[in-house]
């Protein structure tokens, strides 16, 4: 297997499992932190800056490297700095998607094989927005 | 107490995670960007992209295995709000460039403005969700 895929995979499998280990694999969890009102959960909270602490940290180190270890030649991350309203507007959907179902895209994807017909559903769903955005993006 | 302390520790492993794939492909552990392109981009990408993917199924597997009181069933039916939840996060987190990985960690890490901005968007309108949805479930 080419390196970056095995690498790549490696840090997938290391994601979910801080998914899980950190609570947000519960939809439960992440509806009661957004819950503020009520019995607030404040897991997600730590999740954030254990996460955060950790990738700034390490982020600074990384990016004065000349290049990435493995593969590409440059760091290809998000270059864009634009406050749009796609931006805004997009971030608010996915907010009130998030509240309905106390799920996103990693812990849903990470639970795929618990089988949970409800989860599976879920990503359908998701996935048949994600290419709905595809289709309307092209036409304009 | 044991609660956070899992999280802390939970959000290291993601944040360790995040860095690595910086570190190796210099890439953003973004996760809706990721899902969406390795579906439906072609391209010398795709190959990291569904090991990215496979990695969080497999990872997810081992936990189930292993801690499955880690995956509680909270939905326990189909219903249209879960529904609206999946064409919600799927539209929105392409329109909005990122979800809770891309811009909350990732983002955040790097203090982008943009993600600073989208974290308090989705974080502002999940909150109003789950209160809402409170009010009318009563």
């Amino acid at each position: 297997m080419k390196p970056n895929n095995l690498f790549s995979f490696a840090a997938g499998v290391l994601f979910a499992i801080g998914l899980a280990i950190s609570g947000m694999t519960d939809p439960g969890k992440v509806i009661g932190f957004l819950d503020v009102t009520g019995n607030w959960q404040p897991a997600l909270m730590f999740v954030m800056i254990g996460a955060i602490g950790t990738h700034a940290t390490l982020y600074r180190v990384i990016i004065k490297k000349p290049k990435p270890i493995i593969a590409g030649d440059i760091f290809a991350t998000p270059k864009s700095t634009s406050l749009d309203k796609p931006l805004i507007l997009g971030s608010l959907m996915f907010g009130v998607g998030w509240g309905l179902g106390g799920l996103c895209p990693g812990p849903a994807i990470a639970s795929l094989t618990t089988g949970f017909i409800p989860i599976l559903w879920f990503l359908m769903c998701m996935i048949v927005g994600m290419g709905a955005h595809r289709l309307v993006s092209k036409k304009s | 107490m044991e609660n956070i302390l899992f999280a802390l520790f939970g959000g290291v492993l993601i944040g360790l995670a995040s860095s690595l794939l910086l570190l190796i492909n210099g890439r953003t552990f973004g996760i809706s960007g990721i899902c969406a392109s390795a579906i439906f981009e072609r391209g010398p990408d795709k190959g990291w992209r569904m090991s990215a993917i496979l990695g969080l199924i497999v990872g997810g597997l081992l936990m189930i295995v292993l801690r499955p009181d880690f995956f509680p069933v909270y939905h326990k039916e189909i219903s249209l709000t879960l529904t609206a939840a999946g064409l919600l996060v799927g539209f929105g987190t392409q329109l909005g460039s990122g979800c809770t990985s891309g811009h909350g960690v990732c983002g955040i890490s790097k203090f982008s403005a943009r993600s600073i901005i989208a974290t308090a968007s989705f974080m502002a309108s999940g909150i109003l969700t789950v209160y809402i949805l409170k009010l009318i479930k009563g």
